[in-house]
């Protein structure tokens, strides 16, 4: 079920603040963007300590239930393993969100096992589909699941905390040669539910491939993302939030603040650093460390925005 | 008795050579899917050649050829084959992963 928070009294950022985005990588250091600017804000037990007001929602991404090869041949024990980690959380978040590739090959009992698994968390997830959530036959059962409520192959847009979450697709009709793909019936919605929208309304944009173009020899990248982009420059804060190539990298472009999760499944290598973007065999004791979630806090009061990325181990 | 072991023999060795010919004739050729790339991606055959793709990879992958052909998402090891019955150009792609492209030309 998926539960809509309204809440427009908290607009939670402003224009023309200073944005704010703290990473906890792997390496457990800090680092913070202003202007555009990196620069380390110390290790990661400060931030720890520092106990984020305002409202705190989770990325989950790329959990491939039903992976089982090499790279990790259980992917459903990490999955758990990362809700258990939400569970142990001093502070629950108001609710995740799921940047697709929930299951590996779209099979009902991939489905099944995501689902009881990620409902352990007792969150309300909202979902967009990755491309190995509409492999089945028919290509029915992440709509059936998930699609309620949604436009098109499941896109859609609700209020929480005074942001406005927008969740797009971009895994279907894809071209040969070409990247991932929203399409211009998406497009216009999305330009048609912006409308009439105060720029100083935050916006967080997520979609299972990333919307700006990461390495686009791996196919890291959208096609059309560009569009999408042109129709939220125009508001004081807006982050994107992708999965799909299982790491984390961010950037910032003026007021848009660009992050990819980690998967909780397996890792991929770095971009043009392995012959393919295929799952990445790292060794049993450094898997975890490259395993994860993220955590996202919009801080009231023109506090600044905050993406914690938290590995499983290490 | 050995008379009709040679017959018997006789006949393996007919049925050995027919086989071995149509074989021959169908000329079936394979496309190894590894590491995201199709090889050979650019290939040529005959009218009435089947080719058969084979995923390696850990990920699954497809075969679309656009109103032509359309493969279900083969996993590890899993596969797919199409006979090409008409000559011309055939490009095809991965669904999942569009980047990885192909053709096959068919005279």
């Amino acid at each position: 079920m998926r539960h809509h928070d309204h809440n427009d009294e908290n607009p939670g950022v402003s224009r023309r603040r200073v944005l704010e985005c703290m990473t906890w990588a792997g390496t457990g250091v800090l680092w913070t963007v202003t202007g555009g600017v990196p620069r380390s804000l110390g290790l990661v037990g400060s931030a720890q300590a520092a106990e984020p007001a305002g409202m705190t929602f989770l990325q989950l991404s790329d959990s491939h239930v039903g992976f089982d090869k090499p790279a990790n041949p259980n992917a459903i024990g990490t999955l758990e393993e990362a809700i258990n980690k939400i569970n142990a959380m001093p502070a629950k978040p108001s609710f995740m969100i799921h940047t697709g590739d929930i299951t590996h090959l779209s099979k009902p009992a991939e489905f099944d096992n995501a689902e009881r698994i990620i409902s352990q968390a007792k969150l309300d997830v909202h979902y967009v589909p990755g491309e190995h959530d509409f492999i089945d036959e028919e290509v029915k059962l992440y709509k059936e699941r998930y699609g309620k409520g949604t436009k098109g192959a499941g896109w859609y847009s609700f209020d929480a905390g005074g942001v406005h979450f927008i969740g797009l697709v971009n895994v279907v009709d894809l071209k040969g040669g070409g990247l991932g793909n929203l399409g211009s019936e998406q497009l216009e919605w999305l330009e048609d539910d912006l409308k009439g929208k105060s720029k100083s309304t935050p916006i967080v944009l997520f979609a299972h491939i990333p919307l700006w173009t990461v390495y686009p020899q791996w196919g890291w990248g959208t096609e059309d993302g560009g569009r999408a982009l042109e129709y939220v420059k125009g508001f004081g804060s807006v982050t994107v939030l992708n999965g799909h190539i299982h790491q984390v990298m961010q950037k910032v472009e003026g007021n848009v603040t660009f992050h990819t999760a980690r998967s909780t499944a397996f890792p991929q290598p770095a971009p043009g650093a392995a012959p393919s973007p295929g799952p990445m065999k790292v060794a049993d004791d450094k898997l975890r460390t490259m395993l994860g979630v993220a955590s996202i806090n919009f801080k009231q009061n023109n506090q600044p925005l905050a993406i914690i990325d938290t590995p499983l181990a290490g | 008795m050995i008379s009709a072991t040679l017959r018997s023999l006789g006949i393996a060795i007919a049925a050995a050579m027919i086989l071995h010919a149509n074989v021959a004739r169908a000329e079936d050729t394979k496309v190894m899917i590894d590491n995201f790339t199709f090889a050979p991606a650019q290939l040529t055959v005959k009218i009435g050649t089947t080719v058969t793709w084979t995923n390696r990879d850990d990920i699954p992958h497809t075969v679309v050829s656009a109103g032509k052909f359309r493969s279900k998402a083969m996993d590890t090891d899993g596969s797919f084959s199409f006979t090409f019955t008409d000559a011309g150009e055939y490009k095809y792609f991965c669904s999942l992963h569009p980047h990885m492209t192909g053709t096959v030309r068919v005279e």
